[in-house]
């Protein structure tokens, strides 16, 4: 007995000691920016293929370093609190969402990428100091999603439109994430605000009053609630991206049970650009080049489940069927974001939290 | 003179670590973001920041978080209780793995259990019938889910070393078990119940995913209100008064716990464990009868996880366990599953050595009772400055390592340290409150006793606390361990995208579409509640053993 707890605290010991010390292990790389590394900072979201980055060290000698920091608004708001002491030499995930606050905020330096493939000056910002300092990377459509089974199912005409959502055959239907903790979920209001301008308080009221169901995050709406999801819900109409459909292609079969509503859906553009202060500008550049090519503009959608600014490139089979983009997105101009996001965010709030 | 001098300086050595700690990363981070709030355009504007506090619905805001981390409190002290008591006083087979097994929500990420909590409240789920989904009901049912092992544990290993004698006296004597209970028990208990009541309020004052999750974005608290004004809104004068506020909160409660925990702790009667716990007999039918309940409510939404872990497709299967190995589909993932686990376990094991250092440390002084009245006032003050990162807000935290922690010879932002270094600094708490209660019930004539037989202070420490220490060391090791696999909130802004932690990587998944990363990080959540039950499940054993040896 003795024996069997002496063995037992020596093999605990042993494990903890040879696994010990997170801080010194073989991949351990404190060196930081400058030099040949390009310090990137993004959003969570953030995937890419090994083989690409590969590519881009291969062709220019630069090591890419990822630096996730949560999703686009506290991406921004970090860059903005590090102003003069950057986290990383570039950026990349800032959207149209946030775009002025990163330049008004002056954290960014000029830079266009040479050789800039001709659909990408669509997705530039307006603004031409704007433009200056941020390069269109990708881009993603926000859409109202349904689960054409279960309409079927249920014989029920599927909505189409932001005013179909409110009509009672709809009702206790939807479920999107909320405005104030989700990025698709301030979309959403964003698109509300530039189909009804002033009245889309009004909209809200009505849409609340038919059942509609706040959750706080994408995946709670979209796993929980949806009928579609994984959790196998009860709302069959949720606010999601128009790319989701391909995803829900089953086993075997081809086609997705779900579809994208391509009346109701936000453009959402995310850019790059380099750090004022950054410690290698030269390496940052030379990633926002090869962001804005081929190989790396080709693997956005199977990575980042975004759309690439360079149409020239195709999209897999999938989404060249099942994840088309609106031919009329809603769009909100940058600035006007910026200067009501405060406001329109508390009124939202009252709104859907009475 | 010499004496108080000496006593003084007796505890400025023992407490200057970890006070450098906290100062360096939490009171620097801290002071520099709420800074941030307090200057407008180069110039200090105090009132901007007084009128938030002035609106209406920051009253709100701050009325929500008192109440609903009150009545979490409540419940789960309520609740703890009569678990504590079969868990540690009644001997039966299995009673280690139930005892590990309490301490598995405590290490599951929010995310994950929101969703799990959700699938059981929606509509749509089993328990859909009770409409509390979006509920305070469901906010509180969380916080005692996520809490429940803070009581059971803090307040078990105190109750373990309980000399029955006394309890045996009374009865002798005529009383009631109810009476037993209520003057006897409960009183020697009390120091306790309000160190884990404080633990368990402070961790539901600051929850975040949970409020944010299971209700719906209808209630807010300060805590979540400093993440929408600190991460969406950039209103960093708001964020800098809600933080005061938090603070000022979080002082006066410890202040009142403090004055509530003094004067009651006295010296106790000890004894093992295996003297202390013995069968079960008709009066603790009760008790048990509330843990099967309170068992129940925590395997509730753990079995729904196991079962979304195993749901691949239509059918089942443990699919998305050996995609555990993988990076997920679409490489939702920078590195594979299976490699933050073993980061996790790597940065578990440098946080735990380090809070326990630090904790040995912070009890040591903390449970002295120096006579000076400044000295008494000093320690009582130290006692509850190491809660404090419990109480404040970690985004205001996480922000503030960005704006402080910037250059040499501070330049610590990219650094791997930082995340064994803020997640100790969540289980110092911990390893304090079950330490502290313990070293203060040792009689000082022991102490006494070994110095006039000529120990050194040392030697005096090793002989007479150790033994009685040893224990709560264990319980203190098992729980900081238990803390740091499962933090997020900090570890989330600090981690190292290249080592991320299993935690983080499960809400990396959970945010990204197919059913196939859903269900990875179902299975890693599993994995990782398993992982916490094992260890601690060891951690028993070794307790076992350890107490022949003495």
């Amino acid at each position: 007995m003795h024996a069997m707890r002496a063995l037992t605290t020596i093999a605990v010991t042993l494990a903890l000691g040879t696994t010990a010390c997170s801080v010194g292990g073989p991949t351990g790389d404190t060196s930081g920016s400058g030099g040949k590394t390009v310090v990137v900072a993004t959003h969570d979201s953030w995937a890419m293929s090994k083989k690409v980055l590969k590519e881009f060290t291969a062709k220019t000698g630069y090591t890419v370093k990822i630096e996730p920091n949560g999703d686009a608004g506290q991406l921004t708001n970090k860059l903005v609190l590090t102003k003069g002491s950057p986290i990383a030499d570039m950026t990349y995930g800032v959207d149209n969402t946030f775009a002025s606050r990163a330049v008004d905020e002056g954290v960014l330096a000029d830079y266009t990428p040479k050789g800039l493939p001709a659909s990408a000056s669509a997705y530039a910002l307006k603004d031409p100091t704007d433009a200056k300092q941020l390069t269109p990377v990708d881009y993603g459509d926000v859409c109202v999603n349904i689960d054409d089974t279960w309409f079927q199912q249920h014989r029920l005409t599927p909505p189409r439109t932001l005013d179909d959502l409110t009509k009672p055959v709809y009702k206790n239907l939807f479920v999107t994430p909320g405005a104030s903790s989700s990025s698709p979920g301030l979309a959403f209001l964003l698109t509300t605000i530039a189909k009804y301008g002033n009245g889309w308080q009004a909209y809200w009221s009505r849409l609340m009053g038919n059942g509609a169901k706040v959750t706080s995050g994408w995946s709670d709406a979209y796993e929980v609630d949806f009928t579609g999801g994984g959790g196998h819900g009860d709302r069959p109409i949720v606010l999601s991206y128009s790319s989701s459909p391909p995803f829900t292609i089953p086993k075997g079969a081809s086609k997705p049970t779900t579809s994208a509503l391509l009346d109701t859906c936000f453009r959402q553009v995310e850019y790059a650009g380099v750090l004022k202060g950054a410690k290698n500008p030269a390496g940052a550049k030379a990633f926002i080049d090869f962001m804005t090519q081929k190989s790396f503009q080709q693997a956005l959608p199977d990575n980042m489940y975004v759309y690439p600014v360079d149409h020239r490139v195709a999209l897999p089979a999938d989404w060249a069927r099942y994840a088309k983009t609106a031919p009329r997105p809603f769009t909100v101009p940058p600035a006007e974001i910026a200067k009501n996001r405060s406001t329109w965010l508390s009124q939202w709030s009252d709104i859907t939290t009475r | 003179m010499t004496g108080r001098v000496r006593s003084g300086v007796g505890i400025a050595a023992l407490a200057a670590l970890p006070l450098a700690f906290l100062g360096v990363f939490f009171v620097l981070p801290l002071v520099g973001m709420v800074a941030r709030g307090f200057v407008t355009d180069g110039h200090l504007d105090v009132g901007a920041v007084l009128e938030v506090l002035a609106r209406p619905r920051v009253h709100r805001v701050l009325w929500f978080t008192l109440w609903s981390a009150t009545a979490a409190t409540v419940c789960t002290v309520l609740l703890g209780l009569p678990v504590a008591h079969v868990l540690y006083r009644v001997r039966f087979p299995g009673r280690g793995l139930l005892r590990a097994f309490v301490l598995m929500p405590f290490v599951m990420p929010t995310v994950v259990v929101g969703v799990a909590f959700r699938t059981l409240l929606a509509s749509s789920g089993p328990l859909g019938g009770l409409g509390l989904d979006g509920s305070p009901v469901a906010i509180v049912a969380a916080m005692v889910f996520f809490n429940l092992a803070v009581v059971v544990r803090t307040v078990g290993s105190a109750w373990a070393g309980l000399d029955r004698r006394r309890e045996e006296a009374a009865a002798a004597l005529g009383a009631t078990p109810l009476q037993v209970l209520r003057t006897v028990t409960l009183p020697a208990l009390l120091p306790g119940v309000v160190s884990a009541a404080s633990v368990v309020f402070l961790f539901c004052a600051t929850a975040f995913g949970v409020v944010l999750t299971l209700g719906g974005l209808r209630y807010a608290t300060v805590e979540t209100e400093i993440y929408l004004l600190t991460t969406q809104l950039l209103d960093l004068q708001g964020a800098a008064a809600l933080s005061i506020l938090q603070l000022v909160v979080v002082t006066l409660l410890l202040y009142g716990a403090q004055r509530t925990r003094s004067g009651r702790e006295h010296a106790l009667a000890r004894t093992a464990e295996r003297e202390a716990s013995r069968g079960p007999g008709r009066g603790d039918l009760a008790p048990v009868a509330v843990t099967v309940v309170a068992l129940a409510f925590v395997a509730a939404p753990l079995v729904t996880l196991v079962l979304r872990s195993l749901r691949v497709g239509d059918g089942w299967g443990l699919g998305h366990y050996e995609d555990l190995a993988t990076t997920g589909a679409g490489g939702a993932l920078l590195v594979p599953a299976s490699t933050a686990l073993a980061n996790s376990w790597r940065v578990a094991v440098d946080a735990t050595l380090l809070a326990l250092l630090l904790g040995v440390l912070v009890s040591a002084v903390v449970s002295r009772r120096p006579r000076p009245p400044a000295q008494r006032h000093a320690v009582a003050v130290l006692d509850s400055v190491f809660m404090l990162p419990l109480g404040v807000s970690a985004v205001t935290i996480g922000f503030g390592f960005l704006v402080t922690l910037d250059r040499p010879p501070l330049d610590l932002r990219a650094s791997p340290v930082l995340v064994p270094i803020a997640q100790a600094m969540v289980a110092l708490p911990l390893v304090v409150r079950t330490l502290a209660p313990v070293l203060r019930s040792v009689d000082p004539r022991q102490h006494q006793a070994a110095a006039s037989l000529g120990a050194s202070p040392l030697r005096s420490a090793l002989t007479v606390d150790l033994p009685i220490l040893w224990r709560p060391l264990l319980a203190a090791t098992g729980f900081a361990f238990a803390v740091s696999l499962g933090e997020f909130g900090a570890t989330s802004f600090l981690a190292r995208p290249d080592r991320p932690t299993l935690p983080v990587v499960i809400y990396q998944l959970i945010s990204r579409p197919g059913e196939a990363n859903l269900g990875m990080a179902f299975a890693a959540s599993v994995v990782l509640g398993l992982l916490t039950v094992g260890v601690m499940a060891l951690v028993e054993r070794l307790r076992l053993g350890s107490v022949g040896t003495f």
